[in-house]
């Protein structure tokens, strides 16, 4: 109990010290999580939307493969971008494996599932409930995916915070295809990896308690915009019960 | 849907239209071999019990559903609009809903602006043409669905139960505004389905009464209402109309 509270003591003084290891580890995983977050959302969202209103054959299995994916764990997403980047592998000419990109780029395909999946099913729900009506205004699938994604825009932020909790505290990925460079590429969750087994608890402690602040954040901003959502629109449409968690 | 040769005064020719949902043994039949020519400035209305097949006539005269079976011609060369009984309004403000259906026809979006001024003008909400929508009363949100449906300038309008979920103040008022709608041109086609006899004989000339999913009578208003034939013609639609109005 001693070490513990001893190590809480040193983890916070880190913290508050604002200590530029610990500073700089958090920065550089916001920025990958983010830059994958855009990145996945940028494409899922749009992939999602087109899914929640088209009807096609073989539409079922690609949704049971989607749903798969969400399932993936973040090593599984990791070694298969490792493969992809290797030397020998279809992008290993880009040279991207150990940096900051290749960090994204695993992240961006952990969550691509989790943004396409969520904005389908809320895009669905909306056809489900308003498609026939934007039909008979003359909207086509096309324009009436990207209509009602506009309409569940608060619904689809919170899908979007949801993604970057997701990419923000997953582990596996970042650290196949990151290696965990000191200075480089490592990130909070590889670092609290790392310090633990070495037995620097402080700052394995510090950077826990700043991963889950962030989470907290996120999930305060959650609740906020459906607070606000609540409030200002005086919604009735479907809105996923979204968290974030670590 | 059949774009075969339909007399040039008739809007819509129905001729042995089915409308089946699911297949096999467990299909509903929503509709079964209805036969239906309506002319240009008639005033049609609907009526039966719930689940007779209204609203799935009218999707299907909308084009909102293709027929299962038999023929369907509408004239494609008039301005068709809709208007439900529940009217999907977006997220944004009053002026935009109305906007909406004009842009989605092809009307510049500032154009459609200044026009969606003018028809909320005509339903008496220009002072709410920057509120959300969705704050709207019931009512209110009826009269900016029809005001959606005005400013289109349709030949033929089709509304669906548009006053069964409001309140008394706010049925007379979508009611008034239906007429008001109606009287602004002569030609207009109307169709629309009510549970409100009262309604149905205040705007329509001519009653089409359906019971599980076949059209049983289809009689001028004065005959459905007046003539001690329908008794002795059409047992069911007299006892409907007995229950309706006792």
């Amino acid at each position: 109990m001693t070490s513990f509270t001893d190590s809480a003591a040193m983890a916070l003084n880190l913290i508050f010290s604002l200590d530029s290891n610990l500073m700089a580890i958090v920065a550089r995983s916001l920025w990958v999580s983010a830059w994958a977050s855009v990145i996945a959302c940028a494409l899922g969202l749009v992939l999602g939307a087109a899914l929640g209103v088209s009807r096609f054959a073989g539409r079922n299995a690609l949704l049971a493969l989607l749903n798969t994916f969400l399932a993936v764990p973040s090593v599984v997403v990791g070694l298969v971008v490792y493969l992809l980047l290797s030397r020998t592998g279809p992008l290993g000419f880009l040279g991207w494996l150990f940096s900051f990109k290749a960090m994204v780029l695993a992240q961006a395909f952990l969550v691509l599932p989790v943004v396409t999946a969520l904005t389908r099913q809320v895009v669905e729900d909306a056809e489900g409930l308003h498609g026939e009506q934007l039909q008979s205004l003359g909207a086509r699938s096309l324009l009436r995916s990207v209509l009602l994604a506009w309409d569940e825009r608060y619904a689809l932020l919170t899908v979007m915070l949801a993604a970057f909790g997701r990419a923000v505290s997953e582990v596996g990925a970042v650290m196949i295809v990151g290696g965990n460079i000191d200075g480089f590429t490592r990130v909070m969750t590889t670092a609290i990896a790392l310090e633990t087994s070495k037995g620097d608890l402080p700052l394995a402690l510090g950077l826990g308690l700043v991963l889950l602040l962030v989470v907290l954040l996120l999930n305060m901003l959650v609740a906020a915009v459906r607070h606000w959502r609540e409030h200002e629109e005086g919604a009735s449409g479907a809105m996923p019960q979204l968290g974030v968690s670590v | 849907m059949s774009a075969s040769s339909a007399p040039v005064n008739h809007v819509f020719v129905l001729k042995q239209a089915a409308v089946r949902f699911g297949l096999g043994a467990r299909a509903l039949h929503a509709l079964s071999d209805v036969s239906l020519q309506i002319a240009r400035g008639e005033r049609v209305a609907f009526i039966g019990a719930n689940g007779c097949g209204k609203s799935t006539l009218l999707r299907l005269m909308h084009g909102l559903l293709p027929p299962s079976g038999g023929h369907m011609h509408r004239d494609q060369s008039l301005r068709h609009a809709m208007v439900f009984q529940r009217p999907y309004l977006m997220r944004t403000s009053v002026q935009n809903n109305v906007a909406l259906g004009l842009w989605l026809r092809g009307q510049a979006w500032a154009e459609s602006k200044r026009l969606a001024v003018d028809a909320l003008h005509s339903v008496g909400l220009a002072d709410h043409a920057l509120r959300a929508a969705r704050k709207l009363s019931g009512g209110q949100q009826q009269r900016v669905a029809l005001a959606r449906a005005w400013a289109m300038q349709p030949r033929v309008l089709l509304l669906d139960e548009p006053t069964s979920s409001l309140d008394p103040h706010a049925k007379r008022e979508v009611e008034a505004l239906i007429q008001q709608i109606a009287a602004r041109d002569p030609d207009m086609t109307l169709v629309f389905a009510s549970h409100n006899l009262g309604q149905v004989k205040r705007l329509a000339t001519r009653v089409v009464y359906l019971e599980q999913g076949r059209v049983l009578a289809d009689l001028p208003v004065h005959e459905f209402f007046v003539s001690d034939g329908l008794a002795q013609r059409y047992p069911q639609a007299h006892l409907f109309v007995k229950g309706e109005l006792v």
